[in-house]
């Protein structure tokens, strides 16, 4: 094995904060790397520095031996090193083959040969075995669709060791073993990949070595033969990880009573057809299906914030259907919302406004329609403190908080409202293990308190952990009922893919 | 209706059309590199006035359009580094540059040639119209498309010099990119700022071309605030065309008509106010009629698509 990449002693300091300290990591031709670690370790501004868009305080990057300094992406790309960022960084209304040649575009004179940039991008989608329609515009494309545009683009670009940032985030179970295939697939041809992640199991499936960081430090570069997930989650966390347990308990009265919800689409398809189900004091009732069947809607209609074409939701047997959201809210309604930015937090909002959306009119925060400033806080700083929020300031804006530090202030805010009924909708997403072991425990603690949870949930692993009941749904139907305790990964991704349907 | 819609009706359409077209085309480029130039009023004001300086003491047709192209760039540089350099709203900025040019030829206006109002001078000669040989004779084309300045017939040419520059090069092409995803041309190493830069000035350029034929093509003489809203116009026909230089065309005609309709129906015993009013009623008609989605909209579903 030769050594491609040698990274030694990188140290990057902001201020006194030591984002990165002493890393050392070496990437040999045609393997497969991953850097795990929690939210803040430093995965991504080790990255960051590998790829010149950040300058390492110490420490030196040798690529063949030969030492390197990057001002900036243009000289890592020279180097052969590419980046398939977090979010894709693609031109919706542009072709794929558009995307993947752009800044080296094939030219016959002042024209751009799009018809050679088509060509090339067929060969290139054939020599890797990524299927792409070079004609085919992002637009119209799957997110799994889009991310091999990304790869291929860095490919075209000459490199020989990509960085894939958390690249399986937005993807679908299937498209995610996809991805792995091409790794594996890129590898074997010679490519070397580093691959960012906090999924273990995918690591496992996927990686020859692992680096571990945790708070800016490698605690450990393992083979992943010679290691198991156990061992790693120790390493990234720096404990045992409790295993999760759901203490059996009676079911309550119906809480939520969803029957024959329906929406009507854009198109000839209902964008929920039929819906009906039971959520039960006491109890986690899990919706898993793949993202796009039907959760989002199901979400906003009964929040509040769809209105709906047919059908009933009762909370607490009083009639929701299409009310007010502040209406269900008020009669005992929690939501942690799937999309954080978009329903779940106010960005330019201090950390206080974001916390107090919902308690900011009642008569113990508010005289006279003044704000009672100090219990206000109180209230904050309280669940700060639970939730163990990173923060410097409570009246820091809410969009420079990390997404994970952000999602722990929602799940406190809303879990603090002590509603019989929680939506709960991919409440860990983007959080890192420590982060969701405890927003798991919050939610267990809330189910043992009698109060009912749905969790919507694009992360299979979690509605298995958590969910008395599992319901799948497959365009806009709900297709299946598995017993939590009963409930194998194989029958329900059977169940998502639409085996189950008629 | 006889007399109304007769030839020389459209032959004033196309007179008409050529400044918002050639407006519209500026904006159309700023739109197409993420900014949204609402100085094209002020812009083409500017280039009026700087054309009949320039005529008044040079005498030369050719110097008086240089000079209000290099004006207009001017101005659009200082648009360009608000903008670009220090982050300003673009529309703030537009918004400024629009009150900076009624107030700067209004003033100029008066130390140059102590005039208010207008200025006029008979010696001065327009831009000549030019008979298109074989056209001309052909019956009902001739008339309407014969006869004009030859900053009409550049125009025109200009749309399709555009389509094939956006949609058909590879400078083109950066350019559509940065404007689509600014952040993501970058790291590829696309000069994002030079592209917007290019498309500023050119922009300028084009600005500068229609207010030279504004003062120049028709009338010879400046008018205090004479654009009368063209500008506007013009970014309305940008929005309706989509920034595609054809629609924008095709928009730009359907104002450029009404604008001459709204001038034929002066004499038909119609107030002139109501009558003026006329393009300006089409704009809003338009934009009830054509709301569908444009391509930023479309790029934004494309992109919104993964929450």
């Amino acid at each position: 094995m030769t050594v491609l990449l040698e990274m030694e002693g990188i140290t990057k300091l902001y201020g006194t904060f030591a984002a990165n300290r002493q890393v050392s990591f070496t990437l040999h031709r045609g393997e497969i790397h991953a850097i795990v670690g929690e939210n803040g370790a430093g995965k991504t501004t080790l990255m960051r520095i590998l790829y010149g868009m950040e300058q390492p305080t110490s420490g030196t990057i040798r690529i063949n031996g030969e030492v390197k300094q990057f001002a900036d992406p243009a000289d890592a790309i020279k180097s052969g090193i590419g980046m398939v960022h977090q979010h894709f960084m693609l031109f919706p209304s542009f072709t794929v083959a558009e995307n993947i040649v752009i800044s080296r575009e094939p030219t016959r004179g002042v024209w751009f040969d799009r018809d050679e940039a088509a060509a090339r991008v067929r060969e290139l989608s054939e020599r890797y075995r990524m299927a792409v329609d070079p004609y085919k515009k992002i637009w119209e494309c799957s997110l799994g669709m889009q991310q091999r545009v990304e790869i291929l683009k860095v490919l075209y670009h000459g490199a020989d060791i990509i960085i894939l940032d958390e690249p399986t985030a937005v993807l679908t179970p299937l498209e995610v073993k996809e991805l792995l295939e091409t790794l594996k697939n890129l590898a074997a041809q010679g490519k070397s990949v580093i691959l960012i992640t906090h999924k273990l199991h995918e690591v496992m499936e996927v990686a020859d070595r692992i680096t571990v960081l945790r708070s800016g430090q490698v605690t450990g570069t393992l083979r992943a033969k010679e290691t198991n997930v156990e061992e790693l989650s120790r390493l990234m966390v720096g404990r045992e990880i409790a295993e999760m347990q759901r203490r059996e308990q009676k079911q309550g009265d119906v809480v939520l009573a969803v029957d024959d919800l329906f929406i009507r689409g854009d198109g000839g398809k209902p964008l929920l057809d039929g819906i009906s189900f039971r959520v039960h004091a006491g109890e986690i009732v899990g919706i898993a299906g793949v993202s796009g069947n039907g959760q989002s809607e199901l979400i906003q209609a009964i929040t509040g914030l769809r209105p709906v074409d047919g059908g009933s939701v009762r909370l607490l047997d009083h009639p929701v259907t299409n009310a007010p959201v502040r209406t269900i809210r008020r009669l005992g309604l929690a939501h942690i919302p799937e999309d954080r930015y978009l329903w779940g937090a106010a960005k330019d909002g201090s950390i206080v406004e974001n916390a107090i959306l919902h308690q900011y009119g009642e008569r113990s925060y508010s005289r006279f329609g003044f704000l009672l400033q100090r219990r206000l806080r109180e209230l904050t700083e309280n669940w700060v403190k639970q939730f163990a929020v990173k923060t410097n300031s409570l009246f820091e804006k809410a969009q420079h908080l990390s997404g994970g530090n952000l999602q722990k202030l929602i799940v406190a805010r809303e879990i603090g409202q002590n509603t019989p009924f929680l939506l709960a909708a991919e409440p860990t997403r983007g959080v890192d293990i420590g982060a969701m072991e405890f927003i798991h425990a919050q939610l267990l603690k809330k189910r043992e308190r009698g109060d009912a949870i749905l969790l919507v949930s694009s992360e299979l692993s979690e509605v298995m952990t958590l969910s008395d009941r599992i319901l799948v749904m497959y365009e806009g139907k709900i297709v299946g009922e598995v017993d939590g305790r009963e409930a194998t990964e194989e029958a329900i991704s059977l169940l998502m893919a639409g085996g189950g349907a008629r | 209706m006889e007399q109304l819609f007769d030839i020389s009706l459209l032959n004033s359409t196309v007179r008409m059309v050529t400044p918002i077209l050639l407006a519209a085309l500026g904006g159309a480029l700023c739109a197409r590199v993420g900014l949204f130039n609402v100085g094209l009023e002020g812009l083409v004001l500017i280039g009026a006035f700087a054309a009949i300086v320039g005529n008044h003491f040079t005498g030369s047709l050719l110097l008086a359009i240089l000079l209000a192209v290099l004006c207009v760039v001017l101005f659009s540089l200082l648009f360009a580094y608000m903008a670009i350099n220090l982050k300003a709203n673009e529309i703030v900025v537009g918004i400024a540059l629009n009150f900076l040019a009624v107030g700067l030829t209004t003033f100029a206006l008066r130390t140059i040639f102590e005039v208010k109002g207008a200025f006029y001078d008979k010696n001065m000669d327009g831009l000549p119209s030019l008979t298109l040989p074989l056209i001309d004779q052909i019956p009902v084309v001739g008339p309407i498309v014969s006869g004009h300045s030859p900053l009409v017939y550049f125009t025109f040419l200009l749309v399709v010099l555009m389509h094939i520059y956006l949609f058909k090069t590879v400078s083109g092409f950066r350019l559509l990119a940065t404007g689509e995803n600014p952040i993501a041309a970058q790291s590829m190493g696309v000069k994002v700022r030079r592209v917007q830069y290019l498309a500023v000035v050119l922009c300028g350029v084009f600005c500068g071309l229609a207010g030279a034929q504004l003062s120049l093509g028709q009338v010879t003489m400046f008018a205090e605030g004479m654009t009368a809203g063209r500008g506007f116009i013009a970014l309305v026909a940008m929005m309706l065309g989509q920034s595609n230089p054809s629609g924008v065309m095709a928009a730009s005609l359907l104002f450029g008509f009404m604008d001459a309709l709204s001038i034929r129906l002066q004499g038909f015993s119609i107030p002139t106010h109501f009558t003026l009013m006329l393009p300006y009623v089409m704009t809003i008609v338009a934009m009830f009629l054509f709301r569908d989605k444009s391509y930023l909209q479309l790029a934004q579903r494309g992109g919104g698509s993964d929450r």
